[in-house]
């Protein structure tokens, strides 16, 4: 690099341009928290919606699917699921409760978790209130 | 004292976490390659390792051995860079074993109890933190986590502050400290998915699209002084010029990943635009090793070393770089957002920019750690460059494979007129992922003749003066 551009200058540019853009990104957080709620419908987060989050978390359903594109991509997508399966909750929960215990020989199979029978209503609650939120027209079509 | 030795005692705490690193490093492609099975051969170890208990010790392991690195990496070149012996070896040691024995229980508790039950035993109910994808460890780990890194930040800030102060060092302080504090978010975990997912991006993005590049810039500068001799006046301007680009682009560039999880569409032309930028400072790194190397003052007899430090700037821009920006636009990603893409960029990236500089600086470091001299033996110098073609052209072609099945994923599943279920497209892009396996084959035995070279025996190499 040529010597009309200083160590300093360098130094100036990271710590300065580093501060401008913390500042810009914590104002755009605060202005995006300000309008998530109209867009998460956050009042129909329910106390079964927020057990179902917590069912989940605790059975690590992340680790082969995807939530509106995030986690694994062993297995579908779930952000539209409730769509997918026909806007019903007992869709959801017959699947999950028919899960065989040893597998299907050959294929990938979703492990039989023996929820209890609030637990599964909770994570289709979760579900539902998921696949309600403005994600933009994500994802493209009903397959995920 | 000749430059063979280490040159402050207190720097040989590194070497377990080098030892405790590669051994992770080995953990985790094991559980790579089931997970790579199971992706064709869907009921392997089933149900006793189901898919997504591979694949949290497979990541796990990643991030534990990267940050065992970056401990390492820490405690080798601060006495250095400081001039001055490390402010408690001794702590350094406790919190080495600390850290091992959490991270081994953790793993233990993954693959021992189903995960609602490690949930249960943990008492995640009290503060729910687990069961988000890599923040899947059990609170009391996260927890302990924090306590190590703030023991790990005392021991080196003490040594940084009251030493010679380096732009090497500094830069390296403000990543480790930028580490620490973003993990913090991993303890935020709101009922509303959409809240959580914002501000989840907080440790992973900020991480490895943020301050994790000081860490990296940082060692990469440390050893291509080391290793060239150009001029450390020349070697903190650039490290200033990428860390400035790294961080200009990132923050904002955290936007691509806020498209389609409910934040406002803006984020989508803020995204776009800043994580569009984000291959620059990984270009302006490979530029920066090659250049360096080319304006060397002496041959350093560690070839091996050298080669690790250009193949982290070229790779670090493949993978993250050119394999970031082609799904990054919002109407790309609209696309491939959550596909094999993701999986390919990930790949490439983490190894390229992370898993190779820790391995750098082993390269480096090792030797003299081990009472060896400035670099091994030519014979096993030459065995560690056939391990690094090995593993780095393997990850290129498991990148590729796994681009390949994505592409024809977002294909099948998204864009032609009449797309297929999920499942239905996972077997017609079987083929991609046995060859991906295959690769992955590839990878395991690089692996295993980088660790045979360590103890290949051999005359000590000796240093020549560069040719003029």
């Amino acid at each position: 690099m040529p010597d009309i551009f200083t160590k300093t200058m360098a130094r100036n540019i990271y710590w300065g341009g580093s501060v401008f853009f913390i500042l810009v990104f914590l104002a755009l957080t605060f202005d995006t928290t300000q309008r998530l709620p109209e867009r998460d419908h956050r009042e129909n987060i329910t106390e079964q919606v927020a057990l179902g989050k917590a069912v989940w978390e605790q059975n690590n359903c992340i680790g082969c699917h995807t939530l509106l594109g995030e986690g694994a991509y062993f297995a579908p997508e779930l952000g539209n699921v409730y769509q997918r399966f026909g806007n019903s909750k007992e869709a959801i929960k017959g699947f999950i409760k028919s899960r065989p215990v040893d597998g299907i020989p050959g294929r990938r199979s979703m492990p039989q978790f023996n929820l209890t029978e609030e637990e599964l209503e909770a994570i289709a609650e979760f579900l539902k209130w998921t696949s309600e939120v403005n994600t933009e027209n994500w994802p493209p079509n009903i397959n995920g | 004292m000749s430059e063979a030795q280490l040159r402050y005692q207190s720097q040989a705490v590194a070497m377990p976490y080098f030892i405790a690193a590669i051994g992770l490093f080995v953990g985790q492609v094991l559980f790579g390659l089931i997970m790579g099975l199971q992706y064709v051969w869907g009921d392997f170890l089933f149900p006793e390792i189901p898919f997504n208990v591979a694949r949290m010790v497979h990541t796990n392991l990643l991030i534990v051995w990267l940050l065992f690195g970056f401990m390492g990496a820490a405690y080798y070149l601060v006495p250095e860079e400081s001039e001055r012996e490390l402010h408690s070896p001794k702590l350094a040691l406790a919190l080495f074993w600390i850290f091992l024995i959490a991270g081994v229980l953790t793993i233990v508790g993954y693959l021992a109890v189903p995960y609602a039950t490690l949930a249960k035993i943990t008492g995640n109910d009290i503060l729910p933190t687990m069961g988000r994808e890599f923040l899947e460890q059990p609170t009391i780990t996260k927890i302990g986590i924090v306590i190590v890194a703030l023991g790990f930040l005392y021991n080196i800030g003490m040594t940084v502050l009251s030493g010679r102060k380096t732009v090497i060092s500094v830069v390296l302080l403000t990543g480790l400290v930028g580490l620490a504090v973003m993990f913090l978010f991993s303890f935020y975990n709101p009922e509303n998915l959409i809240l959580d997912k914002y501000f989840w991006w907080w440790v992973v993005h900020l991480w490895v699209e943020g301050v994790w590049e000081l860490i990296l810039g940082a060692i990469l500068a440390f050893v291509l002084i080391k290793t060239t001799g150009v001029d450390r006046e020349v070697i903190d301007k650039w490290l200033y010029v990428i860390i400035a680009a790294a961080l200009i682009t990132g923050i904002l560039g955290t936007g691509h990943h806020y498209y389609w999880i409910g934040a406002p569409a803006y984020w989508q032309w803020l995204g776009s635009v800043f994580s569009a930028f984000e291959p620059i400072p990984f270009f302006m790194m490979t530029i920066f090793a090659f250049n360096m190397v080319f304006k060397r003052r002496k041959q350093h007899p560690n070839k091996a070393t050298v080669l690790w430090a250009m193949g982290t700037g070229v790779m670090a821009f493949l993978g993250a770089g050119v394999w970031g920006f082609m799904h990054t636009l919002a109407p790309v990603n609209y696309y491939t957002h959550g596909t094999q893409i993701t999986a390919a960029h990930g790949h490439m990236a983490f190894y390229g920019a992370y898993a190779m500089i820790v391995l750098t600086i082993i390269s480096y470091a090792m030797p003299k750690l081990r009472g060896i001299g400035t670099a091994m033996s030519n014979r096993a110098q030459v065995v560690e460059m056939w391990s690094f073609w090995l593993m780095t052209v393997a990850m290129v072609f498991i990148t590729l494979f796994l681009t390949a099945a994505g592409v024809l994923q977002v294909w099948l599943q998204r864009y032609q007129p009449n797309p297929m279920p999920f499942m239905a497209t996972q077997d017609q892009v079987a083929i991609f992922y046995w060859c991906r396996q295959l690769s992955g084959i590839v990878f395991a035995i690089g692996l295993i003749l980088y660790i045979f070279s360590f103890f290949i025996k051999g005359e000590q190499p000796q240093a020549e003066p560069a040719k003029a």
